[in-house]
């Protein structure tokens, strides 16, 4: 079995009072791309921010490259190859594009420099016609592109899309999920949140819903498809 | 007013607006990034002065003493960031302005205990202690000439550390989202407290340059803390740039202002931020 990069074991974090995971067992191995499903509220980005060390779990443990990191500084969970497109995207306004791209380069851990900004360009050549432009006057689609390009940009082995085709229009949406498949054609390990199950379905390997907090379902896109009561109940999708 | 004089009130208001500068654009970065009001700052400038006091009294020279009051008052800025501060980013305005408030009482304190409460002069380098002959009656010093140049130079230095340098960028990008900066693998918290250390030093150097022209007397961190928050308010929260032109317009304005209407020179640079503020409420320039 290939490298385990990304781990929680028992996950229970809290956002105030209210228990938000109720021990998640989630793990992501070098080059799979996994589908994160379950309806607004469930424990998804929860879980992320819990494993980025953006939300100190209250029990259980976080590993990074089999190191336990549990509440570690974000900085230095990122550092170690995990990568993260956060829901709204996150881009920096004040900066231009050509900054959002060249503030974010760093090798990946393994030293390497297969991202460049030439190659993020070459990607996404929408950008590469905005490089002046500062980031909060870019289109919708056009900042989704600019985060993940950011994201690349930092070398990862992990990269993970919180929603990223969320409000976009279709044609737009289709274009990230094309470069979302360039993504793991390359080996790079992908974490996809979306709302568009049949899209996330048809690229993981494996998939998890989450139902208040607790893993519901873990399995292959096949056995989710030969279950569509599953999705129909958890996901509220026909 | 004749030529002479208009060149020599024009330097003098370019002297004044460009060391302002090096205290204002401390404070706008610390306001404008980390969202932290700091009362104390205008300390550091007193504790810049005081030093270069002390030091040249020491060692006798006013470069080494310079030096040495650098590195210093970074220290000192990277120390208070670490154990204070840092502390404060998540706290409203209140708890800030009580903790700085509280902090000039205790840097005067500490000051009035080290180098006592009396008055002093530091003299001028030799090397620049010449003049040069404007007209038969009028001069006008080299050091100020001297300040003005260093001044320069280091606006200069933060404007392309600011705008052209990656840590520039990641300085402006966590103005923005300090997490999502975080998430790119960058220890922001770190940067932040450079970027203090860095205010504080600029402060404190101001205030050693200040020295040989001004004296250093107990209590004069205060007067350049209130112009210096002017500076912050009519350049914009945040923009070094913003902070540069508003200081040269409050050097013009100060300085003009007592030669043309003496009796109401206290009023100028106020009616100046009132016309800015209602022709630009945020400050002429927006944010970083």
């Amino acid at each position: 079995m290939s490298e385990t990069l990304l781990e929680a074991e028992g996950l229970h974090s809290f956002y105030g009072s209210s228990h938000i995971l109720h021990g998640i067992d989630f793990v992501v191995r070098r080059g799979e791309t996994i589908g994160l499903m379950g309806r607004n509220g469930m424990g998804k980005t929860t879980l992320i921010r819990s494993m980025l060390g953006h939300v100190r779990p209250r029990h259980g443990r976080v590993a990074v490259r089999g190191k336990t990191m549990t509440g570690s500084a974000p900085y230095l969970i990122a550092r170690k190859g995990i990568a993260y497109v956060p829901e709204g995207r996150g881009i920096f306004p004040n900066l231009s594009v050509r900054e959002n791209l060249l503030m974010a380069a760093k090798p990946g851990i393994d030293g390497r420099r297969d991202w460049t900004y030439e190659r993020v360009l070459e990607t996404f050549p929408r950008l590469g016609e905005r490089l002046t432009n500062g980031g909060g006057q870019l289109s919708g689609g056009e900042q989704q592109m600019l985060t993940i390009g950011r994201a690349l940009m930092t070398n990862p082995d992990v990269l993970i899309l919180d929603e990223a085709t969320e409000g976009l229009a279709p044609l737009i949406a289709k274009e990230i999920w094309y470069i979302v498949r360039q993504i793991r054609a390359t080996g790079i390990a992908t974490i996809v949140i979306d709302k568009n199950h049949a899209a996330v379905t048809s690229i993981s390997d494996r998939n998890v819903i989450l139902v208040k907090g607790k893993v519901a379902f873990e399995g292959s896109s096949a056995e989710l498809r030969a279950q569509p009561e599953l999705l129909h109940k958890h996901l509220g999708a026909g | 007013m004749d030529l002479t004089t208009f060149l020599i009130q024009l330097l003098n208001a370019l002297q004044y607006g460009l060391l302002l500068f090096l205290v204002a654009s401390g404070l706008t970065l610390i306001f404008g990034i980390m969202g932290i009001i700091n009362l104390a700052h205008g300390s550091f400038y007193m504790m810049g002065a005081y030093m270069a006091f002390a030091l040249t009294s020491a060692t006798g020279n006013l470069f080494v003493a310079i030096l040495l009051g650098i590195a210093l008052s970074a220290l000192i800025g990277f120390l208070l960031e670490w154990g204070l501060f840092s502390r404060l980013y998540k706290r409203d305005h209140l708890d800030q302005v009580l903790l700085t408030y509280g902090l000039i009482l205790v840097f005067e304190e500490i000051r009035s205990m080290i180098v006592g409460d009396d008055v002093h002069g530091v003299r001028i380098p030799e090397m620049l202690s010449a003049s040069i002959q404007l007209s038969e009656t009028l001069s006008y010093p080299v050091y100020r000439l001297f300040m003005s140049a260093v001044c320069i130079v280091l606006a200069v230095l933060m404007y392309w550390l600011i705008r052209h340098t990656r840590l520039g960028m990641m300085i402006r990008a966590g103005s923005s989202n300090r997490e999502m900066v975080q998430s790119l693998g960058i220890n922001i918290d770190l940067i932040y407290r450079l970027v203090f250390a860095l205010g504080v030093t600029l402060a404190a150097f101001a205030g050693m340059l200040a020295a040989p022209v001004s004296s250093v007397y107990p209590g004069m961190g205060n007067q350049v803390l209130i112009i210096c928050f002017v500076v912050v308010v009519i350049g914009g929260v945040g923009s070094v740039w913003g902070a540069l032109v508003a200081a040269l317009l409050i050097g013009l304005a100060d300085t003009f202002g007592k030669v043309i209407i003496p009796d109401y020179a206290g009023l100028t640079v106020y009616l100046l931020m009132a016309a800015v503020l209602l022709w630009r409420p945020e400050g002429i320039f927006r944010r970083i």
